[in-house]
């Protein structure tokens, strides 16, 4: 009996440890990112905590509020979750704090490569990574005996022969909407044939090069197999062309394989058959046409150590190895966190970090050249320019915004 | 009215107009006669889940100092204005020494961000203005002589299309005029082109554009001129009547006149609209056709690159465009005004 009750009062204590240890705050935490599954699930992780008031305004315009929100001071958001192409601005204006301390002291389940460090100082903590690659039709493959593309060439090739047989009138499909994500695939192609944004460490652009106009001819090429309105087609509307069978193989967000076909309305057909692949290489080339992205969570600068220091206890409760647990939000993402085992989804984004695919640069110019290549590319596509010209008014947007924002 | 009583009823307009129309303007003009400070760049080591490496990145410390020493940036006067991404001096100098002729000229700049988008802008405007001027009278004089029980109908459908948000009005016509939509389909089968796509060409992009920009339009012209109709003098129509004049005798002699002031009341409205189009081109994913002033200020400021002086200085531009184009107009307006006084 005696024994027993010491069980009991043993088992209560830490019951009630545990509940004390899971997550009480005291100060506010106010949370500001992008809205895709993944990340809707750090932002209730972070809303579970008790002790003060957690908001969180997850919108995809994130990065259009997250700077000005976090200049004021106090900072009105006190966490922005970016990506290693979003951190830049944050970065730019000093508006992030370094996370040595809160790390020793509140994050002992972080993995070390989840730390985001910049020159030895932690600035981010990552939980997932990102990375597009190869989404395609294994029935309409196998129906033609083509292999599973591993190089753009072959992926050409294949898209020849599957409108020859007239199965699928446009095959190829590509988020190619004139802007970010036109220019996100310039970069995927540029990268893959061993091109590199800009001449060694300096700000001088470097795309009017060989692998430039090489890597246009490959969009190119590509695009005379897309739906005629590619310049349009962002990657929802790609998946979207993808889920109504019109697009038989496309390079496509890891972060988005998971749930392509889960939509009402899908056929079985397109469901059954779609499977995933690595990224593809191109020319030759061994790095992959793509790059490597991981999302994490940032620390505002301009608030008072305590509200810091609840936001890092928020955050790293919401992105705790338990969360693991439940399926679904195993599913949503590849995750960085500690105890992950990989879900058949992920198999391409970790074919892509196997193949030692390039990270997008954290460049503080990075953003701008991205613009630039947005801007300009699309009368190349359009067939109203010559590679060389694209190229060269890509450097000379780049040069006059660089200027600008003193960087040249 | 007495100038005392006049004083006290503008009062809140003007203060208004003042903090926030005069104040924000001269601050932006401020704004793009500075650009911020060069940054200091150093070398430094950023690891990341995928490993470590050498990068650039900006030495704070360093640019602390300048940025508190000067918050507004560096002064630059009107570089940014003359840079390549606005009136791009040195570029247009280069084209008009190497071009034959005005046609090669013009087809050389509007390579250029800023004439680009000036191009499609001066269309729209020119195109819109005068075909919305044109079917909202029509459609006014229809409503006005049909039976009165079917009027509130016929009147409440007309202004549906201005109603509609613009930005969702252009993303429903944007997948109606998919080449899977009704109505890309319809015109596939109609010209029996099975390519045919008005989303890829942009000729078709600018004329879905204009049509959308009418469409969109048409209700305001429409409301106003039915309103001035309701004005009109019965007797000398009745006169015109008996003197043997036909319908389109007494529009062209009576109403058009009539109506003059609310026309011209229009055309500086809708001018000042056209010239800043900006929401059909997000809807309609055109931007890799027709861009504007309008829309290359959002894309300088969203995203993460946030270019404030290069925003300011297109909005600038702006101004001063609107400006132009409204010129005339208002020199009608205000010869009209002495010439009664």
């Amino acid at each position: 009996m005696k024994l027993l009750l010491i069980k009991v009062f043993s088992i209560l204590f830490f019951l009630a440890s545990s509940s004390a240890f899971a997550c009480s705050i005291s100060a506010r935490v106010s949370i500001v990112g992008n809205e895709f599954p993944a990340i809707q699930t750090v932002g209730a992780g972070a809303k579970e905590c008790k002790g003060a008031k957690v908001t969180a305004n997850l919108t995809a315009d994130h990065q259009k509020i997250n700077v000005a929100g976090m200049s004021s001071k106090p900072a009105e958001y006190t966490s922005a979750i970016v990506a290693n192409t979003s951190i830049v601005a944050l970065l730019n204006n000093d508006l992030i704090r370094p996370l040595d301390d809160l790390v020793n002291k509140h994050g002992k389940g972080l993995k070390k490569n989840q730390l985001i460090t910049i020159d030895g100082k932690i600035m981010a903590v990552a939980f997932m990574a990102n990375a597009q690659h190869l989404v395609y039709r294994k029935d309409i493959l196998k129906k033609l005996n083509i292999d599973v593309p591993k190089t753009y060439e072959e992926m050409l090739a294949a898209a020849k022969k599957i409108r020859a047989a007239g199965l699928v009138k446009n095959p190829v499909g590509g988020a190619y909407k004139a802007g970010w994500n036109l220019a996100q695939e310039f970069n995927n192609m540029f990268i893959g044939y061993g091109g590199s944004h800009f001449k060694g460490n300096s700000a001088e652009p470097n795309v009017n090069s060989d692998a430039g106009v090489k890597a246009l001819k490959m969009m190119k090429s590509l695009s005379e197999y897309m739906n005629p309105d590619f310049l349009t087609h962002d990657s929802n509307a790609t998946n979207a062309e993808f889920r109504a069978g019109n697009v038989a193989i496309m390079n496509m967000w890891g972060s988005r394989a998971a749930t392509l076909v889960d939509a009402d309305g899908v056929s079985m057909e397109v469901k059954n058959g779609m499977d995933i692949a690595g990224p593809m290489t191109v020319g030759g080339g061994k790095t992959p046409a793509s790059t490597l992205f991981w999302d994490g969570w940032t620390v505002a600068k301009k608030i008072s150590d305590e509200e810091a220091e609840a936001t890092f206890i928020a955050m790293t409760n919401a992105i705790r190895p338990s969360i693991l647990d439940n399926e679904d939000i195993r599913k949503q993402a590849v995750w960085l966190i500690e105890g992950y085992k990989p879900t058949d989804a992920a198999r391409g984004v970790f074919a892509a970090a196997k193949m030692n695919t390039t990270p997008y640069p954290m460049l503080p110019y990075a953003g701008l050249m991205h613009s630039a290549i947005g801007k300009e590319i699309a009368d190349f596509m359009q067939g109203k320019e010559t590679a060389d010209k694209t190229l060269s008014d890509i450097e000379d947007a780049y040069r006059a915004s660089a200027k600008e924002k003193g960087f040249l | 009215m007495k100038h005392r009583t006049f004083f006290w009823f503008i009062l809140p307009t003007f203060l208004a107009m003042f903090f926030f129309i005069t104040l924000p303007i001269i601050s932006v003009v401020v704004q793009s006669f500075h650009t911020p400070h060069e940054n200091i760049l150093i070398t430094v080591e950023n690891c990341d889940p995928f490993g470590c490496k050498k990068v650039t990145s900006i030495d704070h410390e360093a640019t602390k100092e300048l940025k508190n020493e000067k918050p507004l940036g560096k002064f630059v006067g009107l570089d940014i204005y003359f840079d390549r991404g606005h009136l791009a001096l040195e570029q247009v100098k280069q084209h008009w020494n190497n071009s034959e002729n005005l046609l090669s000229f013009l087809s050389l700049i509007s390579d250029l961000p800023f004439y680009k988008a000036i191009f499609f802008t001066l269309t729209f405007t020119f195109t819109v203005t005068p075909i919305m001027l044109f079917l909202g009278l029509l459609i006014a004089l229809g409503v006005n002589a049909i039976n009165r029980k079917l009027k509130g109908l016929i009147i409440f459908f007309s202004l549906l299309p201005m109603i509609v948000t613009p930005l969702i009005g252009s993303i429903i016509l944007f997948w109606m005029i998919d080449s899977r939509g009704i109505v890309g389909n319809f015109l596939q089968i109609t010209f029996e082109d099975p390519n045919l796509s008005l989303k890829a060409s942009t000729s078709l992009t600018w004329v879905t554009l204009i049509v959308y920009g009418v469409w969109h339009a048409i209700p305001f012209s429409f409301i106003v001129f039915y309103a001035g109709l309701q004005t009109l003098p019965k007797d000398q129509i009745e006169s015109a009547q008996i003197d043997g004049a036909n319908t389109f005798q007494q529009t062209i002699h009576i109403i058009i006149p009539h109506i003059m002031p609310l026309i011209t009341f229009v055309t500086l409205m809708q001018l000042m609209d056209n010239f800043r189009v900006f929401e059909p081109i997000i809807g309609f994913n055109a931007e890799a056709h027709a861009t504007s002033l309008s829309w290359i200020i959002f894309n300088d400021l969203g995203g993460e690159t946030r270019q404030l002086s290069a925003a300011a200085t297109s909005s600038i531009l702006t101004i001063i465009g609107i400006i132009i184009l409204l010129l005339p107009v208002l020199i009608k307006t205000w010869r009209e005004f002495d010439f009664k006084k």
